[in-house]
């Protein structure tokens, strides 16, 4: 069957080599063209007004002056966009979101945008506006928000999933439960139970390049967007249904992307760009700079979570609970029925065979900018309080950290915590390996500790769509509609070498804007590789068919009589003997005369893309003067399925980790007392720079996920899942204190260590 | 306020503009010259994604004014690779997969090529350090530390061999 | 005959079930009975939801069949960074 996903073990020719990407010279020369690298000939420079407080009524927004300013071509403010979401509640805030309506949210809200001639002009003019402002109590601390008497962020919220409906709202707004079995039962049979509650502060994704985009609105209701996005055509139906325009009417374009880690998943001022040219009927570019990232775009939750795990005394876990309250920002999180802590509950204890789980997810609204996804998004909060406890357990129990882990690893036919019955999963493999791999062997010194964690994450499939084109030469040209943030057309590219049996270099991939392909889904869930490379495979496989049509028609024979090999059409039969075998190249070329040109396509929504699991080793040096954490040696082991690309997907390895070494020890929102945000600039807020970090190794293993034809499974977000339990169990093994907060900062060490000495 | 005039050199070539005096250098070097191959990450000078280099030396662009570069030279990343081609360190960049998103690419590779011009040889730590003001978010600096690891020894073997060449012809 | 089993957080609206024994033959005549028997349940498929065969994740797929005797897992839909 020509489009059956399953696992074939062929044996794979190009795909696993170690190509070199075909955006790479673009690369390092600068050509390549990102999100604020596009101009529209006569573009107006785009800037927004933001609320300096964290929760005010918007009493009046006066913009009348500033209109008298010469260069000023537009002013939006919410009055300019009306509500055309026809009761889609998340569109709605998605609405809101891009621009206050009556309450300024949090800090860095937009208010209102200009369009001006040049950058100086558009200044002035935010200085001209005049916004009156009536505070209202805000609340910006999780747990703060959960209290009787905090301040309710919206009168319209209750809390959904909890019977009876509560009477009054709250900023709770909603609570989810997974699991089996009998938690009581399961703890009441544990000889030792351990319970911790955690904090974990907001992290910010930190892509490199700023969100930027151009807009050009005609008054014919056609227009055309130029953004950086991991998803054009999402961008393109969220913007088209907010501004009433039709879908198709609006053409998107994504450029080269740097960097996402789903804080590009959601648009934030694209929207508002396109009504500013609307309004002055002409292109409109903006981009943010990085204070607005921080204060308005995306970053994850914070978190308060609390884990129990019961054992008995041989190691088996008897029991798992966790409670998790993370804060989505003013609005619900992005995906109504799957709130952010929900999605942090169901991945809690995946790595583990348990007979008795239960978890809870508080999804909470504060205010704080709407939270977008990041990389395993929730996933790295609820590890850190599950593998600390995990390595406490240990400890309570007298047995190595590693092999509690092992005695109770998830496999084949463990039920998982969220729900159903896994196939061939690699957590196993990952820990043999950690127990295999020299790292743990290695020598430590005075205040160095070793540290290992696990980590879990779903991996999506999801709509695609994608075209395969020969070119008469025989070269070949693929148009995916997922985004390239890490060398994905390479890997495309090699998967349609392999079906076609042709080499690499004949094959050229591209990324289509949403003009010439249909809606393929944003590139998340780490599915870009899987689902794209799943339609290359079924899309390469019609061509195939076309090809051999096209042998037929040029051989004069049955098409049945011939078959595809090497790349290369071949009669099968010693009365061909006489036909020599005919190249892609040759029926290409012969294309014109034997039907027009030969191409392959595929539509689908693949799924299973396969869960993933990881294993991190790592050692820390603790300065205990200053409380100072140093990552001595680094070591990530993952479940890949098949790396098409292995130093690929070595890089999403190492990448995750640096992200989540950053979350461990650095990276913070601090907001004031006043709500504001006090760091929003990457100096105050510190991401891993180069010398703060070792060369992190990486082990790939190769566990085929039976729904992929070369086995498949997605890559790019788990790494970030281990490290801040990796490291926090490190720095409990290097000078004795357990943290329950992260970052895992010099003051907070130095804090623990204190309290440590005191006692 | 008025444009000041300024008469520069960038990428070796003889270049005139005019821009207000508050303008930053990389505004200039994007917007008015079309170098956008310099790239703007905070505009702050934190993250180093708008690495040029001004009389040789490291400097981000957007904590200099285009007012300020009248008589000097700049290179930027569109002068990097010479006579159609590319320099050893962005073939190594390539090779080593030292990019992903590729947005922080063109300031590592003037970084790196500073250093590689003072220091032919430096340790793994001085690689850390010299680099340690760009930020990338995508590599965790592994393949990155590599691919300048890698190109130090390729040209220290291509200075070793001119260098036999040019005894042999002298004996 | 297939085992229908539910997260936790869908068995308000099954009236405080968390497991069900129905027939259906794909994943799409499955829902369309669910809904008829319970009718709450729209609510959870219009917010999204992922079902799962023996373990196997369709997230958008509807038109799967199932065979006799497979365990269906409902939860529901996620998203990835």
């Amino acid at each position: 069957m020509a489009n059956d996903p399953s696992y074939t073990k062929q044996k794979l020719k190009v795909i696993g080599s170690r190509v070199r990407r075909p955006d790479g010279v673009d690369k390092v020369t600068g050509r390549a063209k990102y999100g604020a690298d596009h101009n529209a000939p006569g573009q107006l420079v785009g800037l927004f007004l933001r609320s300096p407080h964290a929760h005010a009524r918007i009493k009046k927004i006066s913009t009348a002056r500033a209109e008298k300013l010469s260069g000023v071509k537009a002013i939006i403010t919410s009055e300019d966009l009306p509500d055309l979401t026809k009761g889609d509640t998340a569109a709605r805030d998605i609405l809101e979101n891009c621009m206050a309506r009556g309450r300024a949210l949090y800090d860095g809200h937009a208010v209102a945008a200009v369009a001006a001639v040049d950058e100086q002009t558009a200044r002035k003019a935010l200085k001209l506006i005049k916004v009156t402002y009536e505070l209202l109590p805000h609340v910006t601390d999780v747990d703060e928000a959960l209290k009787p008497d905090a301040p309710v962020i919206h009168d319209y919220l209750y809390t959904n999933g909890v019977e009876p409906r509560p009477t009054k709202p709250s900023n709770l707004y909603n609570v989810a439960e997974f699991g089996h079995g009998d938690v009581d039962a399961g703890f009441a049979q544990a000889d030792v139970v351990v319970e911790k509650s955690y904090k974990t502060e907001q992290v910010h994704q930190g892509y490199i390049e700023p969100h930027a985009c151009v807009g050009s609105v005609n008054p014919d209701g056609t227009g055309e967007l130029w953004v950086t996005t991991q998803g054009h055509f999402t961008y393109r139906s969220v913007c088209a249904n907010l501004l009433g325009m039709d879908i198709a009417k609006l053409k998107v374009t994504s450029s080269e992307i740097g960097g996402g880690f789903g804080g590009k998943t959601h648009v934030w001022i694209e929207p508002v760009v396109l009504a500013l040219s609307r309004k002055a009927n002409r292109p409109v570019k903006a981009v943010m700079s990085r204070e607005e990232v921080f204060r308005a775009s995306g970053p994850a939750s914070s978190t308060s979570i609390d884990v129990k795990i019961g054992a008995k005394k041989d190691g088996t876990i008897t029991a798992a609970f966790a409670a998790l309250r993370y804060q989505s920002g003013p609005f619900p999180g992005a995906i109504p029925g799957m709130p952010w802590a929900a999605i942090g509950a169901m991945t809690s204890f995946a790595c583990y065979n348990l007979a008795n789980v239960k978890t809870l997810g508080y999804d909470v609204v504060v205010n704080r900018p709407k939270v977008a996804a990041y990389r395993a998004p929730s996933a790295p909060m609820i590890a850190f309080a599950v593998e600390s406890t995990m390595d406490m357990v240990a400890k309570e129990l007298g047995i190595e950290p590693l092999d509690l882990r092992i005695k109770n690893a998830a496999r084949e036919g463990t039920r998982a915590c969220y729900g159903p019955v896994y196939g061939p999963i690699g957590i196993g493999a990952t820990l043999q390996a950690v127990k295999n791999h020299p790292h743990m062997r290695a020598r430590l010194k005075k205040n160095q500790g070793r540290g290992m964690a696990c980590g879990f994450w779903f991996n999506f499939g999801g709509q695609t769509c994608a075209d395969l084109n020969i070119a008469t030469d025989g070269s070949v040209t693929l148009t995916v509609g997922t985004i390239d943030v890490g060398g994905s057309r390479a890997s495309l590219s090699l998967i349609a070498a392999e079906e076609l049996g042709i080499p690499y270099k004949q094959v050229k991939a591209h990324i289509g804007d949403t003009g010439s392909l249909g809606h393929n889904d944003t590139t998340e869930g780490s599915r870009g590789t899987f689902s794209s490379g799943m339609a290359i495979v079924f899309a390469a496989r019609q061509a195939i068919e076309v090809l051999r049509e096209r042998a037929a028609i040029m051989w004069e024979i049955p098409i049945e009589d011939i078959i595809w090999k090497d790349g290369h059409a071949k009669a099968r039969g010693s009365k061909y003997s006489r036909l020599k075998p005919l190249s892609l190249a040759d029926i290409a070329a012969q294309s014109p005369s034997t039907g027009g040109p030969i191409a392959g396509h595929n539509e689908s929504v693949p799924d299973n893309a396969g869960v993933s699991f990881a294993s991190h080793i790592c050692d820390v040096e603790v300065d205990p003067e200053t409380g100072g954490t140093r990552i001595i040696r680094y070591t990530v082991i993952q479940d890949a399925g098949k790396a098409i690309h292995p130093t690929y997907v070595e890089g999403q390895m190492q990448g995750g980790a640096a992200q989540g070494i950053g979350w461990a020890l650095n990276e913070e929102y601090i907001y004031g007392d006043d709500g504001r945000l006090q760091n929003p600039g990457f100096l105050d807020y510190r991401i891993p720079v180069c010398s703060d970090l070792p060369f992190i190794d990486t082990q790939i293993l190769e566990i085929p996920n039976p729904n992929h034809p070369y086995g498949v499974r997605g890559v790019g977000e788990t790494s970030i899942v281990p490290p801040l339990a990796a490291i926090g169990n490190a720095i409990s093994n290097a000078v004795g204190v357990r943290m329950d907060h992260t970052p895992m900062s010099p003051p907070r060490i130095l804090k623990a260590l204190e309290q440590l000495h005191a006692s | 306020m008025a444009a000041v005039l300024v008469s520069t050199t960038i990428n070796g070539d003889a270049v005139e503009f005019a821009c207000p005096p508050q303008e930053s250098l990389l505004a200039v070097l994007r917007d008015r010259l079309g170098l956008t191959g310099v790239k703007e990450g905070c505009g702050t000078g934190d993250c180093g994604a708008c690495s040029v280099t001004l009389d040789g030396r490291l400097v981000c662009s957007c904590l200099v004014l285009g007012a300020e570069v009248d008589g000097r030279e700049i290179a930027t990343i569109e002068g990097m690779a010479e006579n159609g081609k590319l320099h050893p360190l962005q073939e190594n960049f390539i090779e080593h997969a030292a990019l992903q998103c590729g947005i922080c690419t063109p300031g590592f590779l003037m970084a790196a090529k500073v250093l590689l011009d003072r220091n032919p040889q430096p340790t793994e730590t001085e690689i850390r350090y010299a680099l340690a003001g760009n930020l990338c978010r995508c590599t965790g600096y592994d393949k990155i530390v590599r691919a300048v690891q890698a190109t130090a020894t390729e040209l220290r073997q291509l200075e070793k061999k001119k260098s036999r060449r040019k005894k042999s012809k002298k004996s | 005959m297939i085992n229908v089993s539910f997260t936790s957080s869908f068995r308000a609206a099954l009236g405080g079930a968390d497991a069900l024994e129905m027939e259906a033959t794909t994943l799409r005549e499955l829902m369309r009975i669910l809904v008829a028997k319970y009718p709450r349940m729209q609510g959870h498929i219009d917010d999204g939801i992922v079902l799962a065969i023996n373990g196997e994740i369709y997230r958008d797929n509807r038109d799967v069949e199932i065979q006799d005797g497979s365990e269906v897992f409902l939860m529901p839909r996620i998203q990835g960074g």
